[in-house]
């Protein structure tokens, strides 16, 4: 009698179809929401850096009003990395052993210095060599509270001289050149995360730190757009169209890039047909239909292609308003796009059970630890941190000096 | 030479000091004094042999305190393969296959009738001691670890939950435990073995189907030792390099 309860417990909720592994049957997957907005904000990181990096390495001009904006969501959205990682975890009161005890056959041990290595070695160290003028000027015209904290920026050095200012610059130069790869290390590395999972065909695949990167570059140059348009919008300034259509540019051609590779990917997929290729089929038809399909493919990369791709063409005969509009919808599709992907990523992969003859379901929780309403929380969280950098460091009253006086239509 | 031995003297240094270090730190539940470079441990199923009665699974559960729900540290799957449709071209149905809780409590009757299938069976599963585990690899802090005498464990104490091992294995025989929330797999039952015991599901199965030995210290009429001359023996998943120690005998290609 026992027994027949307790296969009808079993009967009575089916979260999946087919068979799965017993152990796969929980509730819900291991890695969930955080899980997909943690390789998102890493990616916005990287995206929004190299973005910057366009114009201290490759001195592209048309894209110094965005420099500051850029390199300060970055660092926004850096800080904000490892939240996500740090509430999914079991234990998160253990973390520091990921610091202190590596186990460095691990792709995920690495993180901590990778983290480490970017915030410290390369973000704040720019920041600070293009700000330390700034810093200085501001400090001697502000009082209060922010006259003490430009001050403390400063960390003393408040020497202004033509040779400091040269060696400011110089600095950013080696910095930004030594910052391209380590972006693409912190975002290659997150794919690789996934990519070297060789258990689950979703992720067992060499072109997955590619992707990532590539769609990291993408999802940042979004967000920079995204962050420009909106901050001239609630400033009420005119938008630099030299700016913004160089960046759609870059865009445009990232984002061609992109969907070439994850093309690639599917159909090589698609041509082995390797074992597990029935149970995939089944994700993409049913299980990511929403997300794969419509979100991720149509607006995330086909429509933006096509409304960056005629801006290319047609740019002459297009009014800036229109241009504007569309460079605006474009990154903002972008966005969900890359985050869709994200989604498809992490949560794909655990959609299916590793004995390749299941699928299950999944019902996003709205609180708890893997509910969705804590990853909205930590989403949300580098756009406040953004706002208060904004406000501190780009702020219109103190207009920038010396070699960054570029430093934005916005401000 | 003399850099070879001042070499060796290194080596042995450093060995003994990683020794040391991990009496201290890593804790297993082996008794004071069992040395585990002196074992080799051996899980072998006799597939023929399982009756799909579920004891063993149970037996673990007990044993282990693993909590109740879709937590198993070893289960028993059914294979049920249909014979093939008429005038179809395939050599044998699409296999059905379950474990309603974990065939903890044995199956169910088939839902197809008896004259479409064309034959079944059952599997007994469980961590398969890979050599090169892959969650072991991937373990972010080395709280999971492969002992000297081929078990796979894991520090409880150390586990950061962060699921990583669970995500790697290709077996499915980790989760997160959640009363503890580290994770958790079958350790042979460390505590029994390292005391001369046998693991629980050995000791239940009265199929003789699991078959468990010490392949140190071998004696000429070890169960492990007949088991071994008498089948030829294949692995799950070979092609994925892990390398398991758990040797089935008369696997079927559904099996995975």
């Amino acid at each position: 009698m026992l027994n027949d309860v307790t296969n009808i417990v079993v009967e009575a909720l089916p979260q999946f179809q087919g068979y799965v592994y017993p152990n796969e049957a929980a509730l819900h997957p291991v890695w969930s929401t955080l899980i997909v907005v943690y390789p998102y904000i890493t990616g916005l990181v990287a995206g929004a850096f190299i973005m910057a990096s366009l114009v201290r390495v490759f001195n592209v001009k048309a894209l110094e009003p965005v420099y500051r904006l850029s390199m300060l969501t970055a660092f926004a959205f850096l800080l904000c990395a490892p939240l996500p990682l740090l509430f999914h975890l079991g234990h998160p009161e253990r973390c520091y052993e990921i610091m202190m005890t590596p186990h460095l056959t691990s792709p995920m041990a690495v993180f901590g210095f990778v983290y480490a290595w970017y915030l410290m070695a390369v973000l704040l160290l720019e920041l600070w060599f293009d700000f330390r003028q700034d810093f200085v000027k501001w400090s001697k015209v502000t009082s209060g509270f922010q006259g003490i904290l430009y001050r403390a920026l400063t960390l003393g050095v408040t020497d202004v001289s033509e040779p400091s200012v040269r060696l400011d610059t110089k600095m950013e130069w080696v910095l930004s050149i030594v910052g391209i790869p380590s972006a693409f290390l912190l975002h290659g590395y997150v794919g690789f995360i996934f990519g070297s999972i060789k258990a689950n065909p979703w992720w067992g695949n060499v072109l997955m730190p590619i992707m990532f990167i590539l769609s990291a570059i993408v999802s940042g140059i979004a967000l920079c757009v995204f962050n420009y348009i909106v901050l001239t919008w609630i400033r009420r300034k005119t938008v630099d169209m030299r700016c913004l259509d160089t960046m759609a540019m870059f865009l445009f051609y990232a984002l061609v890039v992109d969907a070439v590779v994850e093309g690639l990917d599917v159909l090589h997929r698609g041509y082995a047909a390797e074992e597990g290729f029935a149970v995939l089929q089944t994700m993409i038809r049913e299980k990511l239909f929403y997300t794969l399909n419509i979100g991720q493919v149509g607006i995330g990369t086909l429509l933006p292609l096509l409304l960056l791709g005629s801006l290319q063409v047609l740019r002459r005969r297009v009014p800036e308003a229109v241009r504007r509009t569309m460079i605006f919808w474009s990154g903002a599709m972008i966005l969900i796009g890359v985050l869709a992907m994200r989604w498809n990523v992490v949560m794909g992969g655990q959609f299916f059970s590793k004995s390749l003859r299941g699928v299950m379901s999944y019902k996003m929780e709205f609180a708890g630890q893997e509910g969705w309403l804590i990853s909205a929380i930590i989403m949300c969280l580098p756009f406040i941190i953004l706002t208060v950098l904004v406000k501190l460091f780009l702020s219109e009253r103190l207009q920038p000096n010396g070699h960054s006086s570029q430093s934005s239509s916005a401000t | 030479m003399g850099a070879a031995f001042l070499g060796l003297v290194t080596l042995s240094a450093a060995r003994a000091a990683k020794a040391a270090v991990q009496t201290v730190f890593v804790s297993t539940s082996a008794p004071k004094g069992y040395d585990p470079t002196r074992h080799k441990w051996l899980m072998c199923i006799d597939d023929n042999k399982c009756i799909g009665c579920g004891l063993c699974a149970e037996a673990c559960k007990k044993e282990n305190g693993v909590p109740e729900g879709p937590y198993y540290r070893t289960w028993i799957e059914r294979y049920i393969i249909p014979k093939p449709k008429p005038g179809s071209d395939q050599t044998r149905g699409e296999a059905i296959v379950d474990s309603p809780n974990g065939g903890m409590h044995g199956f169910p009757q088939p839902t197809l009738p008896k004259e479409q299938i064309e034959h079944a069976f059952f599997v007994p599963k469980l961590c398969n001691l890979c050599e090169n585990p892959p969650c072991v690899q991937a373990c972010p802090v080395g709280a999971t670890f492969r002992a000297p005498d081929g078990a796979v464990l894991i520090d409880p104490k150390y586990c950061i939950g962060c699921a990583f091992c669970v995500q790697a294995c290709p077996y499915g025989s980790r989760f997160l435990n959640p009363v503890t929330h580290t994770a958790e797999k079958c350790t042979l039952c460390y505590h029994r073995i390292t005391r001369g015991l046998k693991p629980a599901c050995v000791e239940v199965c009265p199929a003789e189907a699991r078959i468990f030995g010490d392949l140190e210290n071998l004696h000429a009429d070890d169960p492990l030792q007949k088991f071994y001359e008498k089948n030829r023996v294949q692995v799950l998943k070979q092609y994925l390099g892990t390398k398991p120690r758990v040797l089935y005998a008369g696997l079927d290609e559904e099996v995975r």
